[in-house]
């Protein structure tokens, strides 16, 4: 369970990232976070593992809270919570394997670790999350010779193998085509349902969201402005709250443009 | 209608300072040369000498090559040691010295200001340093060489740190890794290639520095200059300088192919 208690986040130049939000995220939901660029629903997402300080209030994961934790506490919090990114954020040098192994390190010693010695089990966990994923073949292969959407697998990946309880992602599909796009949401749903992992997603596109989200909480300069089940995220409701329609992946010529904007902030 | 507004006409703008720079350079190469006693009518009158000296270069004495391959292995030898100390000193210097490795100015500045003073020593001055300290032979030189290319390696090793992908930092920091796991699995990785580069390179560098040392007392085939050119043995001389030329060729060969493979 996520909860958020009050939480503020102000830009030390003056904008309001998020705004008094309050809002509480059950075991196993898939939540899909939707919003105009720059709505704040990278910072929403990216305060739950502290990638971005919030200003006030308070986070806490299973009555825990992330936003006071320190040092270790801190480190054993994010070793639970599993990131994909919209650039896969993969080490492009390194093999696929390493990159997923890469997610075991919070279970073990630095030295342990820095030596590249994961015991057999977690190599064995790296390649079943692989195979999950159906990529378990590129194993061994660098991680910059796969395709983006491979990329976002193994990233996927990564997550799994972190035995991760919540899964955050943060426009997983945006630098992807329409084909991959469905295989790398089909892949996170299937997550979400097999395993009950607690599913967090930023997404652009509503009609996407609407496909796989057991919930959907519209974001509007910092503020929630919607927080309800997918049947109730009409596009009349929308265009009453934002003043037009969100975008559809149909609309993503327009968009690629303000979404590589909002990454790079 | 041809006529331009002339108020619309920018100004052109001044010559004055063209004239001013190039006058400028005209004095400073004057005062250098008067400053310094050096005319043309010098080098003009010195010019038969340099022939005298090549006709004594050649032929070279190819007996004395046997006396200098104990040296020339040595200088090899301070230039490899030299490297590895470099290397390895320059690893912590060049993480504290990368601004998305330390947040804090006060870190990474001063380690900065430190690298930047170390490569203004001449590694010439440095080796007569040391061999004041450590007394003759080849230690003070390995020393020396090992501060100077420190110097080298962790300059270009931080800021081939600085222009590494974020993503991975990022992704690191999301699965829990502590700073150290962070470095091996996010920084080493996009790094160690271009790390390797730098160090051969500045291998290539102290193959060359390592030969000179001697000058100063500190060791390899540098003394045995010294010791033929007070002799006036040019035929010697000569022989060094092609024993030198060499090993340096052959050396930047191998490392300038074996860094094109690495990157």
């Amino acid at each position: 369970m996520i909860e958020f208690k009050n939480v503020s986040k102000v830009y030390p130049n003056g904008t309001q990232g998020l705004k008094n939000i309050n809002v509480k995220i059950e075991k196993g939901e898939f939540v899909v976070i939707v919003g105009l660029s720059g709505a704040g629903k990278s910072t929403f997402l990216r305060s739950i593992n502290r990638l971005h300080e919030i200003t006030s209030g308070e986070i806490a994961i299973d009555g825990k809270s992330i936003t006071k934790a320190k040092g270790k506490d801190l480190r054993i919090a994010r070793r639970d919570i599993g990131m994909i990114f919209q650039n896969f954020n993969l080490v492009k040098r390194s093999t696929v394997i390493r990159n997923v192994l890469s997610g075991r390190v919070g279970y073990h010693s630095t030295l342990r670790t820095v030596l590249g010695l994961f015991p057999k089990e977690d190599v064995n966990l790296a390649l079943n999350a692989l195979d999950r994923v159906n990529i378990v073949e590129k194993a061994y292969t660098r991680s910059d010779q796969l395709s983006g959407g491979q990329q976002q697998r193994v990233s996927i990946a990564r997550a799994l193998a972190q035995e991760a309880k919540i899964i955050l992602a943060d426009e997983p599909v945006a630098s992807l085509d329409p084909l991959t796009t469905k295989q790398v949401m089909d892949d996170l749903q299937k997550i979400n349902q097999d395993l009950g992992i607690t599913t967090v997603v930023n997404l652009h596109f509503i009609d996407i969201a609407r496909q796989y989200a057991t919930r959907i909480i519209g974001l509007q300069a910092g503020e929630v402005v919607f927080d309800g089940p997918v049947e109730e995220a009409t596009d009349e409701r929308f265009s009453e709250i934002y003043g037009r329609p969100l975008e559809t992946r149909e609309d993503e010529e327009v968009e690629v443009g303000e979404s590589a904007h909002e990454s790079s902030k | 209608m041809n006529q331009v507004n002339e108020q619309k006409i920018p100004k052109a703008p001044s010559k004055w300072k063209h004239y001013f720079t190039f006058i400028l350079i005209l004095l400073l190469l004057w005062g250098s040369a008067y400053q310094t006693d050096s005319t043309f009518k010098e080098l003009i009158e010195g010019f038969p000498n340099m022939f005298s000296v090549l006709d004594q270069m050649i032929p070279p004495n190819w007996a004395y090559f046997d006396n200098i391959i104990g040296a020339m292995l040595d200088t090899i030898r301070m230039a490899v040691l030299g490297t590895t100390i470099g290397a390895v000193i320059a690893i912590p210097f060049a993480i504290f010295s990368a601004s998305n490795m330390i947040k804090s100015t006060w870190v990474y500045y001063p380690v900065r200001f430190l690298l930047n003073l170390v490569r203004t020593i001449p590694e010439l001055l440095l080796a007569a340093i040391f061999v004041a300290i450590f007394g003759l032979g080849p230690l003070p030189g390995i020393f020396a060489l090992g501060i100077f290319s420190t110097g080298i390696i962790a300059k270009l090793t931080y800021e081939a740190i600085e222009g590494i992908d974020k993503g991975p930092l990022e992704s690191m920091t999301a699965v829990g890794a502590n700073k150290i796991q962070w470095i091996m699995f996010s920084v080493v990785p996009q790094v160690a290639a271009y790390y390797v580069s730098y160090v051969l390179y500045s291998f290539e560098i102290n193959v060359r520095a390592a030969a000179i040392l001697g000058l100063v007392g500190a060791g390899g085939i540098g003394e045995y200059y010294d010791r033929t050119l007070g002799f006036l043995e040019y035929d010697k001389v000569s022989t060094i300088i092609i024993f030198t030329l060499l090993v340096v060729l052959i050396i930047d060969y191998i490392s300038t192919k074996l860094r094109e493979n690495l990157l």
